[in-house]
């Protein structure tokens, strides 16, 4: 009897054993995913860092043979500095235009579109809904070299209808609302109609609302598309008077390395980075939800 | 439902789309297949009343041309060294990411910033952290050896000169290859964190009770289950790779290179967007549909192998 329950006592033992090891191993490898996520943090935002930083430094200090990690005397000139050399207030009020009229555009031939494919009933409808799908999977820049010639033929060349109008339709933002509008039961749309509630009314007053999030996240991508856009502005619409944010920020310091002034450069892409990052900061819920259905940089 | 009255409201709704698509879509696709094939087609030819033939002239060139072999070279190294880097990279802090509770919302805000840039305004930033300044003709000495050559003289290494004057092309294709993984991790990560959200975790709970080694739960548990979503991101990382453009402008600007290299870091978006103000559609358009081709074959070839490795 006595045996026995020693070697109970000992199998307790063991199994004690092996679990303060086992929670040792345990907080090991959970330091060891602290470090490494933190490391990668660090290296993720130290451009971030460097930026800004870079940014408020004078120039004599920005050229130091051991660069200092902060900023011995804080020059906000820089600031200023950038914003005239890049002209940037003309650059934000163009950007912005551009933004919000091709977003407000974009809205309602998205909505419609949408509509007219969850909820309408036509000859042809499952065909055509393929092929727009289908032409997603083709390249942009194949596009582009036709458009290229469509718009000079169409006299379109430096506006900000060029920048606008070509890309108003998104077959992906349509599909997206697509699926959200078929997920509203279509009692309600029975229902209103019996009530004698028109087509844009219902639109209106019920599936906007319910697919609000959708919405909100196409806004967001296609403001931050008009943000981003450098290559086809640079084709069709570099002048002064309709030329985009990044654009602008590209001609404004055309040299990269050597002894440029650094710190005015990195103002500048401050100034240029912060919009992105406030609406980020306020609206990352309806952003990371986009991105992940999309599969798009901006 | 169907009756006449909402055919034709149907077609009203869409006509806003359907006239844009056919404008700036479906014409493109056909006009761009047309005159990759008339040979020497160009926008003053036809201003003129020019005959073009019809034949292959236009491959021929773009590919007999030495500029655009840099492109599709550059731009293949460019695919092969960060696509599979960054997925790697992004697994891992996923899977990281997925094993923590405290702080996890906030890493996972950090490592989805920079999504939220603009590539060139960020690869300025890079610029500036691997430029030299001052540096002297014969390399040895500088004014300021900028703040990533001395993190690593720092650690006892040289000094390396990276984008500027006189830089070698393995230097040129590191930085862009650290920059290009930069910006891809986050869209992978934010995938591959939501594909290991919904794995059930009675799996986990399993391979528990049999004492699997963590490093077995990894390959044998969670990379299959996660497969649908690795394919994803890696097909999506093959097209963006193969479409690289804007980064390249961001480093070096415009002049596609380091100073005294122009165009030496080149890729095939940038070919077809240089030809292009030239009215030379002919070549533009017979890139753009090799372009294309490239993309074709890769995705079908990633298919694939998915449709074998991929367990749904």
């Amino acid at each position: 009897m006595a045996k026995k329950k020693d070697s109970i006592v000992m199998h307790e033992q063991d199994l004690q054993q092996v679990s303060a090891q086992q929670r040792v191993m345990r907080v090991l490898v959970k330091s060891f995913t602290y470090l490494f996520l933190g490391v990668m943090a660090l290296i993720v935002l130290f451009p971030f860092y460097w930026m800004i930083i870079s940014s408020l430094k004078s120039l004599d200090e920005y050229r130091f043979n051991v660069p200092t990690l902060w900023p011995q005397k804080i020059i906000w000139a820089n600031y200023a500095k950038a914003f005239d050399t890049a002209d940037l207030g003309q650059l934000f009020m163009n950007t912005a235009y551009v933004g919000i009229v091709s977003t407000l555009l974009s809205l309602v031939i998205t909505v419609l579109s949408a509509f007219a494919f969850a909820r309408l009933e036509f000859k042809g409808k499952d065909m055509m809904f393929g092929a727009l799908l289908a032409t997603m999977m083709i390249p942009g820049e194949l596009f582009t070299i036709t458009n290229y010639a469509t718009v000079n033929d169409f006299g379109w060349m430096k506006s900000f209808t060029v920048l606008i109008v070509p890309f108003l339709v998104s077959v992906f933002y349509i599909y997206l609302l697509r699926q959200n509008f078929l997920q509203i039961p279509n009692e309600l749309y029975l229902a209103a109609k019996v009530d004698g509630c028109g087509d844009l009314k219902y639109l209106w007053k019920v599936m906007v609302p319910l697919a609000m999030p959708t919405l909100i996240s196409i806004t967001i991508l296609k403001m931050m598309g008009a943000w981003n856009s450098y290559v086809w502005p640079r084709l069709v619409a570099n002048d002064d008077a309709h030329r985009l944010i990044t654009n602008g920020l590209r001609n404004a310091f055309t040299t990269t390395t050597g002894d440029v002034d650094y710190p005015v450069q990195m103002a500048a892409v401050a100034i240029v980075s912060a919009p992105l990052f406030l609406v980020f900061l306020f609206l990352r819920k309806y952003i990371m939800q986009g991105v992940s259905r999309s599969g798009i940089k901006g | 439902m169907v009756d006449s009255k909402h055919q034709w409201k149907a077609w009203l709704y869409l006509s806003p789309a359907i006239v844009l698509l056919l404008i700036f879509t479906v014409w493109p696709i056909i006009n761009t297949v047309r005159i990759a094939f008339m040979e020497g087609y160009n926008a003053l030819g036809v201003l003129t009343g020019q005959q073009f033939n019809i034949g292959i002239g236009n491959f021929v060139n773009v590919l007999k041309y030495g500029d655009f072999l840099t492109c599709l070279k550059n731009t293949m190294l460019l695919t092969v060294l960060t696509v599979p880097l960054s997925t790697i990279l992004a697994l891992l802090i996923a899977v990281a990411l997925n094993s923590i509770k405290p702080l996890q919302k906030f890493l996972q805000t950090i490592f989805f910033l920079p999504y939220v840039t603009n590539s060139i305004a960020i690869g300025m930033v890079f610029a500036a952290m691997f430029n030299i300044i001052g540096l002297s003709p014969d390399g040895a000495r500088a004014e300021s050896w900028g703040i990533i050559n001395n993190v690593i003289m720092f650690f006892g290494g040289e000094p390396v000169n990276w984008i500027n004057a006189q830089s070698s092309y393995e230097a040129n294709i590191a930085v862009m290859t650290i920059y290009i993984i930069w910006n891809a991790l986050p869209f992978k990560i934010l995938i591959l964190l939501g594909g290991l959200q919904s794995i059930n975790k009675q799996y986990y709970d399993a391979a528990r009770v049999d004492g699997t080694p963590r490093w077995r739960v990894l390959t044998k548990i969670t990379v299959p289950l996660l497969s649908p979503m690795l394919a994803y991101v890696i097909i999506t990382g093959f097209i963006g790779g193969f479409k690289e453009y804007s980064s390249i402008v961001g480093i070096f600007g415009e002049k596609m290179g380091p100073v005294g290299d122009a165009g030496s870091l080149n890729t095939m978006v940038g070919y077809i967007y240089e030809v292009l103000p030239d009215m030379n559609y002919g070549d533009a358009s017979a890139a753009a549909l090799i372009l294309f081709g490239i993309i074709l074959v890769v995705t079908m070839i990633n298919l694939q192998v998915s449709k074998k490795r991929v367990h749904f």
